[in-house]
């Protein structure tokens, strides 16, 4: 039975290390977000429909979604351009733009949260020239798709960069040699290459917004059925000991996690099997 | 000569090429990239700078000089302490036993690996809560032998731990998949111990993955807001770290005290970004190839 699980090696540790892990994570990952679960069944069906579509929480499913997809929009066009001038281009300061590009995955979100709500406030470095204009970005949902685009800046730079980095060029120079200018070279020879890159990007960002906390509720104003995303409702629901509130809503954010990260996957995978295939 | 010209002389071979863009068109794409990266991470890089330092030298440094500060930085790094370690004992563990074995259920494992980046930290602190929280299903049996987890350290530790867990593993297993297990395999053939093994032959090669997956875990885990937040109960002076020590004299309008501990927090995330460059290059240097006879090709066609 052992053998047919597991293909014989001369290396030592595999039960060591496959106990030890399969240890940790039921430990650490899998007890705790199974108990998730469990804690919901103990409402009734009615119950847990009834708390996780009340205006409050529909209203909340709306901005967090609705502005993450938009955030991780404006991502993909940014994040695309960002990528092709580090990889096309060469400008002063490069290095440093390429690594200052995964800052918002290394600044604690807190910093993050207060640090945008500051400059974007009516009186900050950006709001005071925004706020003649009638724009008002911190404590609305405006506010809330700074921080959501902020957070997901790096996801679409890091997966179309070594996309673009590994095009063979020759196939452009081709393109141009058999008379396409430089757009249609760009957007029937570099883009059918770049999307699958790009999307992955996009969704990644998407995820990692529609989850997000601390960045966003310094910034939100976080007004109930306006400007109040779901983990905030959540962590609501928790601070008044509606425990089977919070664990409704918990399953509902969790169930849209595993569904985006089983997208990122498949993703992936076209995104492999397309380099693959070269 | 492919490798010559893919080093050697990039940017001559690009701008005799027929396949860039008008000056133009490129100038515009710089500024608009520049202008992107200015209103979302230059002015903010910024920002936490200026701010801390506003009310002078003084303020910046008595923001560090009182009870609650040292109180937030000593559980900060205590929490990390625990956290780190084990994290980076599993990722080893883990990695060891994806990239050097096959066995059924693998993807199973790098999944569950993978599952906390993918959960709201909201959500990685509620788990916790609805375990050992009053009202948890532990709940009542901790009450009664007097144990505290939750609105205590060890559920900011366990909170950490969760969301960190994937850090420094996702950096050994692609690595360790690509090195293959050739050098292992001889090791052991030769009559080396497993331990030998690992500390003379794989340790070399996976050091500067593994430091880097640790310094990143370890950002993380001083960093991580949400999932602290929801466990922690920000208890002044017993619960608070470095994070919700920001929150706090946030709201409390104290400025220039909370962006004086953000800045700390800000350079610890330079100093992660400025370890992933170097990190990086020694990975691509020719001088740590992992495979001699790739390393000795390479030297050659030059």
């Amino acid at each position: 039975m052992r053998l047919m699980l597991k293909q014989p090696s001369v290396l030592p540790g595999f039960g060591l290390t496959l106990g030890f892990s399969v240890f940790y994570l039921s430990l650490i990952v899998l007890i705790p977000l199974s108990g998730l679960f469990f804690k919901t069944s103990t409402l009734s069906w009615e119950q847990f429909w009834g708390v996780i579509t009340t205006p409050r929480a529909i209203a909340s499913y709306q901005l967090t979604f609705g502005v993450s997809i938009v955030g991780a929009i404006i991502n993909g066009l940014f994040g695309s351009i960002i990528a092709w001038v580090l990889v096309r281009y060469h400008f002063p300061g490069q290095s440093l733009v390429d690594a200052l590009v995964d800052l918002p995955f290394a600044l604690p979100t807190a910093v993050a949260g207060i640090t945008l709500a500051a400059i974007y406030s009516p009186n900050g470095w950006i709001g005071q020239y925004l706020d003649p204009l009638g724009i008002k970005v911190a404590f609305t949902p405006l506010g809330v798709l700074v921080a959501l685009t902020f957070i997901g800046l790096p996801f679409v730079v890091r997966t179309v960069q070594p996309v673009l980095q590994d095009l063979d060029r020759e196939v452009e120079e081709a393109a141009t040699t058999l008379g396409a200018n430089r757009w249609q070279t760009f957007w029937a020879v570099i883009m059918p290459e770049l999307w699958p890159a790009l999307l992955t990007g996009i969704a990644m960002a998407f995820a990692r917004a529609v989850g997000e906390y601390g960045s966003v509720i310094f910034i939100a104003g976080n007004m109930p059925l306006k400007s109040e995303i779901t983990p905030l409702l959540i962590m609501t629901k928790l601070e008044q000991y509606d425990y089977a509130g919070a664990t409704a809503l918990g399953v509902v954010m969790l169930v849209a996690s595993f569904v985006l990260a089983l997208m990122i996957n498949l993703l992936q995978w076209w995104s492999t099997a397309r380099h693959r295939n070269q | 000569m492919e490798s010559i010209n893919s080093t050697g002389s990039k940017e001559l071979q690009w701008k005799d090429s027929l396949t860039t863009e008008s000056p133009l068109v490129r100038r515009l794409l710089i500024a608009a990239a520049f202008l992107y990266l200015t209103f979302f991470l230059f002015v903010p890089l910024l920002a936490v700078f200026v701010e801390a330092l506003k009310g002078g030298l003084a303020a910046y440094v008595g923001s560090f000089l009182n009870d609650d500060a040292i109180a937030a930085i000593q559980l900060t790094l205590l929490v990390a302490a625990v956290a780190v370690p084990l994290n980076a004992l599993f990722g080893v563990a883990a990695a060891w036993a994806i990239a050097k074995f096959d066995f059924a259920g693998k993807q199973i494992l790098i999944t569950l690996i993978d599952m906390p980046l993918a959960v709201s930290p909201v959500i990685s602190g509620l788990i916790y809560v609805l375990l050992f929280g009053a009202q948890g299903w532990l709940g009542p049996w901790l009450l009664e032998n007097d144990i505290k987890i939750i609105f205590a350290l060890p559920g900011i530790v366990l909170a950490t731990i969760f969301v960190t867990v994937p850090f420094v593993a996702r950096e050994l297993i692609p690595l360790m998949q690509s090195q293959g297990r050739e050098e292992e395999e001889a090791a052991i053939t030769l009559g080396a111990s497993g331990w030998q093994t690992f500390r003379r032959v794989t340790l070399p090669n996976i050091k500067w993955s593994l430091l880097y997956g640790v310094i990143l875990c370890n950002a993380r885990a001083m960093g991580e807001f949400g999932a602290v937040s929801v466990v922690s109960g920000h208890i002044r002076g017993l619960t608070n770290t470095m994070p919700l020590h920001v929150e706090i004299l946030y709201n409390e309008y104290n400025a220039v005290s909370a962006f004086a501990v953000a800045s700390l927090l800000t350079l610890l995330a330079i100093v992660t970004l400025a370890a992933k460059a170097i990190v990086e290059r020694k990975i691509h240097s020719p001088a740590i190839v992992a495979d001699p006879i790739a390393g000795v090709q390479a030297g050659s066609s030059r």
